[in-house]
Formats: C-alpha cells, structure tokens, sequence
C-alpha cells in the first residue's frame, strides 16, 4: 500500500512537472514583453504551441539516421528523469533516492550529448555551430554546476537533494559567504544551460548567434515539440533546484499527507513563478554577449563555485 | 588457482612458438587467437577466483639461481588478472575475425600471446626479478607489436620513442626494487614488505614507483610515446595495450606504493592527485583536437588514467591520514574506473579497428555517414562514447560518481596541501568529464554521422561477425557494469581490504541494486531503476505520439548545400574549445597566410599547437643528449693505443678515488 502511495506521489510531481513547465515558459516570455511594452502573446499560448506542432507531420531529412529518430525521445526521457529527482512539492520522493544532484547533472549531460549528436547527424553547417558550441559552453557549465553541486553538499553533508532541503529546512545552516557564492553561480550556470540571455537567446533565429536553435534547425512537427517540451523541463528542473536548495520554504517532509502536499505545490509554485519573472527581468536588463566571451562569464561562475568550495574546506579546521 | 594461470600463461608463451612457426597461415591465426582466447579466459576465471580467496603461492625452479622464480595470487593480482583475462578474451575474439586483414601476420603472431603472458607475468610474480623480467617483455612484446606495421609512416619513431620511455620505465623501476629491496632479506615481496627503511628512503621509493611505473601508464609529462606507439599497433593490439598494460602499470604502481613500499609520506598523496589531475585535463584537451580516431583513443587514454591516479591520490590521502572508509571509497572508485576503462576502451579500439579496415583509414576528417553502412559498430562505438563520457545509466558514470563522493567526504585532514588539492583534484575530474563528453561527440559525430567526405567512406561495409559481435558484446558489458554496479563493487571488496584495512559497505544488500557508499541519506544512485525510467519515458511519448515521418531535403535554414564539404570538420568542432582552452594551456594560434596583391597562391589557415611538454620537457633533454653524442664522437674513432691508454687512466682513477675515500 505505501509503495502504491509513494508512487502515486512520484508520477504525481511528474505529471505537475509536465504540466507547469509550459507555463512556466510562458511567465518569462510574457515578462519580458511586457517590460518591452508589448501586450505579447497568451500566457498559455506554449501549450498550444506544443499542440499544434505535435499533430504536425515530422518532415526528416534522407541523410538522417535512425539516432536522428531518436534523439527527441531520449532527450526528454532523460530530461523528465533528471526533474523527477528534484522534490518539488514534498521532499523523499520514491524515486529521489535512485539519483543524487550530480546524476542529475549527468543526466543533463546525456541528453545535452545526444541533442548535439542529432545536430550533427544530418551534415549540415548550423548543426555543427550549435553541437560545437554547445560543448564548449557544457565545457565550462557542467564544472560549474559540480563546483556548486560540491559547495551544497559539504554544508548539507549529502548530496541528495532531499537530505539538502531538510537540512536547509531546519535552519542550522545560516547564512554562509560560501552558500551565497553558490548561488550566484547557480543562477549563471541556469542561465547557461538553458541557453538564456546573455548566454544564448531562445527567440533568436539569426544564424550567427545561435547555439540551442542551431542544433535542433532541422527538428520539425513531434520530435521539435518534444524537444521544446524538454528544454521547458529543464527550466523548470532548474528553478526547483533553485528553490529546493536555497529557498526550500513550505516543502512537505514526506509525501504522506495530502494538505502539506498541497500546501508544498502552491509554495512551489509560487516561487518558481517568481523566479520565471525574474528570470524575464534578468533577461531584459542584459544583452547578449558574443559566443567567445560566454567562457569569461562560465569561467566566473566556476571560480565562484569553487572558492565557496575552498572556503568550506579551508575553514573546516578552524 | 596460481597453478591454474601459471599453465595458461606457459600455454601463452607456446602460442607464441606455433605463431612464430605458423605465422603466415590461416590456421595460425586461428590457433593462435582462438589458443589466446582459452588462455585468458582461464585467466580470467582464475583472476575472479582469487579475488575472493586467501592466496596462493608457487615456487618455480626457473630465473634466477638459487632462488628462483615465485608467484602468488592474491585478491589484488587476482583483480588485475582478472583485467588482464577480460581484455585478453575480447582482443582474441576481435582478432579472430579481424586478423585476416593483416597483411603481414607473421609479424604480429608470434608476439600477441607473449604480450599477454608477460603482462599476466607481471602482476602474477611475487619477487622483484620475476616482476621486472615481466615487465620488460611485456615492454618488448608490445614493441615488437607496435612496430609490426612499421613501414607506415611515423611508425618506426612511434616504435623508437616507445622502446626509449619503456627502457626509462624499466630502469626506474629497477633503482626502486634495488631500494625496496636494500633493507630486505631476498627479492621476495614478502620480505620486501617487512623490511624496515628510513623516511628518506621511502620518499624516495614513492616518487620511483610513481615515475617507474606512471611512465608506462602514462602520467603526464612521461606520456608522450602513448600517443604515438597505441594508435601505430594493430588495433586488437591497441586495445589491449590501452585497456590492460595501462591497467598493468597502474597495478605495479598500487602494489609498490600501497603494499610492498608500507608507509609514503603525506605529500605523494599530494603529487598524485596533482599529476592525476594534469593528466586527465592534458588528455581530454589533446583528445578534443587529435584529428585522428585512435589517437584521439590513445589521449583519451591519458585522460582516464589520470582519473584513476586522482582515486589512487585520494586514497592514499585518506590512508596516511589514518581514515580508512575514505581511503576504501576512493581505492574502490579507482579500481573499478579501471575496469570501466578496460571495458569501454577496447570496445572504442575495436570499434577504430573496424572502421579502420572498412575505409583504409582513421583520419576523422575522411570519415562520415558511417551509422549506415556500418550500424552495429556504430552502436557500439556510441555505447562506448557515452560510457566514456561518463553518462548514466553507463558504467562510467558510476566510478566518476564514486570518486565525487570520495572527494565530497570532507574529512578532517590536517596537511593544509591536501586540504586545497581535495577539491581541486575533484573540479578538474569534473572539467575532464565535460572535455571528454565533447571529445566523443565530436568523435562519434565527424566519423559515423553527417555525409561521406571521401568515397572510402561512402563504399564501406559493416565488419565481420567476430569483430562486430566482440563489440557489442563489450558494449553489453559497459551497460550491465552501469545498471549493477553493485555485483562489482562487493567483488572488489577483499582487495580494497588487503591495501587500506577496509572496505566499502557491501552494496548487494540494498534493495533494487541501489549502491550507497557512506549513508543512504548522503548519497546514493540506482542504474538499473535510471536505466528502467528513462526506458520508460522514452516509450510513452513514442506510443503516444504516433505521428507521420515524411522523408524530405534538409532544411537548412533554405540553403541546403549538397556538397558534403560544407559539412563541420573535425577541427571545425574543436574550434571553440581550441581558442579557449587550447590559446591558453597548449599555445593554440590560428594565423592567416594572406598572400600579397598579384602573388597566385591561395590563402591559408595555419594552426598551431605548442605542446608544453615536448618543447619544455623533452626537447632540451633531446638537444643535450645529441650535445654529448656530438661531443663524445671523436672518441669513436681512437687507436688500440690510446684506448689502452684509457683504461689504464680509468684504473688508476678509479683506485686513486678509493684509496682517497678510505
């Protein structure tokens, strides 16, 4: 009976995950026309997007191979994986213990390593652009991201981002230079990974610029949906870590109960909400930086996380 | 048990008489791969059996007089044999089909299965003269191997360059089984090991061992004849000398340092973790802009044994600091890197090998569309990638993990060194990772995907039933060890245990094959439910989503270029990573040879790499050697009169400075 409810609990977060990735998209995008002053398009306008592409027929090229087939579906079964590992609504998932943060940094890796494949895989130029700058960036993000990842568990003692947010929870932690250092570079490598402004700009289509676009150009109809469906997922997993490391705030304990539940999902919301406005704010403020200063701004972020990491070994002495 | 291997490696060593006899026959071939085969699947069998057992020793009259030769099989050299035996077993099946398209067997056989009994000789022998006299014949064998095609171009100075560093290796490690052995009654390990030695001496055993030993496995500045001698051997052969010699290095190193040598000082820790971290960052940069297959394997070598000399300096760390269950993680993720390795490398050299045969040639940028013509080595070669790349649910990923998890430990170690080069060791594990991931993407991507760059490659065809089925065969391993790590992990236990006093918790315990190295609450990672999700995530969007494919142009932003020249190259998709990493840390220039106005020659893009250690490290020690040649050539050509003259004046030295000394 408990496994049946814990895993009711676990498909629950998925399919919430799902669900308000799209929208979540939406917010951002409609931030930011707002702040340009423009009534910009419905809030729920990704949903229909996604619709309408997904009764489309995929147009595939002849060259493209069986992994160009694929791709889309690998891609956002291992993105959907990486985000039911972060507890959103309530921590102790089932699932959540078959992966800590670093394997679901991998996980990121492998879907991020298959997409540049299926760029590659048709032979034309803006496929190769986008995979090889795309690995490039990864280069730089995915030590950041492990930087940060060693920053949190060495104050968390886990790296299992349940154990993290019960520990935040219970407010031993306090405020830390080495914990704020993180978080900056948290929010940059974010902005990195999901190919944001001033790293990438997701509503580009002007070929020189782009990286994310460039891979997926060839992508059309339920492959592209799937696809984009993925990319909102890691948004979306990535502001959940936001919030589950820093601000775990109202998050249930366990999945037992159904009003700390509830309570759990709309606190969620609620903050990967605000973070998705600030996310627009953010992304109005700043223009985009040309693709070889993208290192300046990772490198950064990776020397933030490690000098969090140096200070928490440093100072574990004293 | 020891009885058992010692038959199969003399069986070995007879494989190499009827190769020599029947070098140029088919029948040859398919004794001497199919005899191979057996042999190390004994080896096998029996390296497994003694990872358990308590040890076994055999005397033999052969080797030196009056002691003669000792072996022994322990969990450790069981661990090894067993590596030895895996990869042994797979490189012998690979050859039996992909034999036949040496053009010159008779150079290769007689040396393959001397190559494999050396290199079982090595870590089976139990005093230093047997040790030493493994060593060196796995040195000449692979030699001998390396240069089999030797008229290729390159290939003799690959074979030059391999025979100066294994000379080195050897000689190294002979002043420190002269050192180890000083104090010790005899050349036996088990004298050897209750010897009592000072602390100078033991400083100087640990930067020996690490020298002797590291340059055979190819630590970084003593890894540049890999580069060149693993790609120039045929590529069964390169398989094994990249999986199992390297591994075989790695097992001299751990057996002197964390066995015979007793204690190290708290700095060769420090040294270990900062030469494992240059290596595995010096590898996968140089993986990322090789321009050919299996060199872009061979660096990538470097790269992953730098990954296990970071797991051995965290445990030896974590050992002299007196904290056992760090040290035991961090050993158990060394280790069992080191058979993903063997694993996933011979998988990524057969898989070279197959192409190679298929289209004439490595070079990346005359490959392409390869998945087609050739889709079940394609399969492997992308399994291989991704384990490689350290990507879940793949084998990989696990031993990456488990050393994250060592380094994540934080326990209180007082040198305030390994305090800063504990992360440091663990960041550059993490930039290695990322290198590596866009090394094989790029790897995978140029050769086997996109469109043919050459006619070879549009005309090649899939390879034969033994290299192919040997392959993914290998490929199903890397899985199995990914979603069960468990199964290995607990096997790995009794030889952790001899070499840090403890072991990691047993992992079979846990349900659904969950691998928990500390506490559940801190950390832990299930493949095989990883595996299962996104098998399952996968297949509900496809029964879902039954949408019509229509096979069309590509889009190309509406200019799609026929020409498969307008394609990324493979130095096209390296060129990012070259201008940040490579400016910095190999001297990377791009410069435009712009002829001037009226001068017909066409413009050029010239690039350059630097590479650091061969024009600070060698290159001078190069000049000076050819300095003395120089000098010291008139010498040659003296008459019996003054060559008597010198002697006599060597004599006279020689007595003057004795009588002085006394």
């Amino acid at each position: 009976m408990a496994v049946i409810q814990s895993l009711v609990a676990q498909l629950v977060q998925m399919t919430v995950l799902l669900l308000v990735a799209p929208l979540l998209a939406g917010i951002v995008r409609k931030t930011k026309a707002r702040l340009q002053r423009r009534r910009g398009v419905a809030l729920l306008q990704a949903y229909w997007d996604l619709l309408r592409l997904v009764r489309k027929e995929a147009a595939v090229a002849h060259d493209a191979s069986a992994l160009f087939l694929a791709a889309p579906y690998f891609v956002f079964a291992a993105t959907w994986v990486a985000a039911a590992l972060v507890p959103t609504f309530a921590a102790n998932l089932m699932f959540s213990w078959s992966g800590d943060l670093i394997a679901i940094t991998a996980l990121l890796g492998s879907a991020r390593f298959a997409l540049a494949l299926a760029g590659m895989d048709i032979g034309t130029s803006f496929g190769g652009i986008g995979a090889s700058r795309e690995m490039m960036i990864a280069s730089l993000a995915e030590p950041a991201m492990l930087a940060i990842v060693f920053a949190v568990a060495l104050v968390a003692g886990s790296t299992q981002l349940s154990t993290v947010a019960e520990t935040m929870l219970n407010g031993h932690v306090g405020l830390r230079v080495s914990l704020a250092m993180a978080l900056v570079a948290l929010l940059m490598v974010a902005l990195a990974e999901n190919g944001r402004v001033p790293v990438d700009n997701p509503a580009t289509h002007l070929e020189l610029t782009m990286v994310h676009e460039a891979m997926v150009l060839e992508y059309s109809g339920p492959h592209l949906a799937l696809i984009e469906l993925a990319a909102m997922l890691k948004l979306a997993l990535y502001l959940s870590v936001v919030t589950c490391v820093f601000l775990p705030v109202g998050m249930a304990g366990g999945p037992e109960r159904l009003l700390p539940d509830a309570l759990g999902g709309a606190a969620w919301f609620v903050k990967v909400a605000a973070l998705a406005v600030g996310l627009g704010v953010a992304e109005t403020s700043v223009a985009k930086m040309r693709v070889f200063r993208v290192p300046g701004f990772l490198g950064a972020a990776l020397m933030l996380g490690l000098l969090g990491v140096l200070l928490l070994f440093v100072s574990q002495g004293m | 048990m020891i009885q058992v291997a010692a038959l199969a490696v003399l069986g070995l060593l007879g494989l190499g008489a009827v190769g020599a006899a029947l070098g140029r026959r088919v029948a040859g071939r398919v004794l001497v791969y199919g005899g191979s085969c057996v042999a190390c699947a004994t080896l096998l069998v029996a390296g497994a059996a003694a990872m358990a057992g308590a040890g076994s020793g055999l005397a033999l009259p052969v080797g030196l007089p009056l002691t003669g030769a000792h072996l022994r099989l322990d969990p450790l050299s069981g661990f090894f044999l067993f590596l030895i035996g895996l990869g042994g077993c797979g490189a012998s099946l690979f050859a039996i089909g992909y034999g036949r398209h040496e053009d010159e067997p008779q150079r290769v056989l007689p040396f393959y299965p001397v190559f494999l009994a050396a290199m079982a000789l090595v870590v089976v022998a139990d005093d230093a003269f047997t040790f030493l006299f493994g060593w060196e014949l796995m040195s000449v064998a692979s030699w001998a191997l390396v240069t089999a095609h030797h008229r290729e171009e390159g290939n003799a100075h690959a074979g030059f360059v391999y025979l100066v560093m294994a000379a080195f290796s050897g000689t190294v490690l002979l002043l420190t089984f002269a050192l180890l052995a000083g104090g010790a009654e005899g050349y036996g390990f088990e004298a050897i090991r209750t010897a009592h030695r000072g602390a100078p001496v033991t400083a100087v055993i640990a930067v020996a061992a690490l020298i002797g030993a590291g340059s055979k496995a190819g630590l970084v500045p003593l890894h540049v004849w890999l580069p060149l001698a693993h790609p120039a051997a045929p590529s069964h052969v390169s398989a094994l000398m990249s999986g199992v010699m390297t591994k075989v290095a790695v097992y001299g190193f751990v057996r002197i340092a964390f066995d015979l040598a007793g204690g190290a000082p708290w700095w060769s820790a420090l040294v270990l973790l900062l030469l494992g971290s240059a290596t595995a960052v010096a590898g996968a940069l140089q993986a990322f802009m090789a321009s050919e297959l299996k060199r872009l394997l061979a660096y990538s070598t470097v790269e992953n044994i730098g990954i296990v000399f970071i797991a051995l300096g965290l445990a030896q760390a974590f050992r002299n600091n007196g904290l056992q269950a760090g040290a035991a993680l961090a050993m158990t993720a060394g280790l069992l890197h080191a058979l993903n390795h063997t694993l996933f490398k011979s998988l990524l050299f057969f898989s070279a090998g197959s192409v190679l045969h298929a289209t004439g040639t490595v070079a990346l940028d005359r490959l392409g569309g390869l998945v087609r013509a050739m889709p079940w080595t394609a399969l492997a070669f992308l399994a291989g990638s991704a384990a490689i790349a350290g990507l879940p649910p793949l084998n990989g990923f696990v031993s990456e993990w488990l050393t994250f998890q060592a380094v994540l430990l934080r326990p209180d170690i007082p040198q305030w060194g390994l305090k800063l080069a504990v992360p440091a060791g663990g960041a550059m594990l993490a930039l290695t990772a990322a290198l590596a991931a866009g090394c094989f993407v790029r790897a995978f991507a140029i050769a086997f995907l996109g469109r043919a760059r050459t006619p070879a490659a549009a005309g090649a065809r899939e390879g034969d039933a033994w290299s192919v089925g040997t392959s993914l065969g290998f490929a199903g391993l890397c899985l199995a060890a990914g979603i069960a790590p468990g199964f290995v992990i607990d096997r790995l236990a009794p030889v952790v245990r001899a070499l840090v006093g403890q072991s990691m918790p047993p992992q079979l315990v846990n349900a659904w094959l969950t691998i928990v190295p500390v506490t559940e609450g801190r950390s832990s990672y299930n493949g095989l439910l990883m595996f299962v999700f996104i098998l399952v995530s996968m297949l509900l969007p496809a029964a879902v989503l039954r949408g019509r494919v229509r096979r069309t142009a590509p889009w190309d932003c509406g200019f799609p270029d026929a020409s498969p020249v307008s394609q990324y190259t493979a130095g096209s998709f390296a060129q990012p990573v070259r201008r940040v990493f490579g400016s910095v840390l190999l001297g990377a220039r791009d410069r435009v040879d712009m002829p001037d106005p009226g001068d017909g020659r066409p413009a050029r893009l010239v690039q350059a790499i630097i590479d650091p250690v061969w024009a600070y490290a060698y290159r001078p020690v190069g000049i000076a050697v050819g300095f003395v040649a120089r000098t010291l050539d008139g010498a040659q050509f003296l008459s019996i009169r003054r060559y008597l003259g010198l002697v006599f004046a060597a004599l006279v030295a020689l007595l003057l400075a004795l009588t002085l000394w006394q």
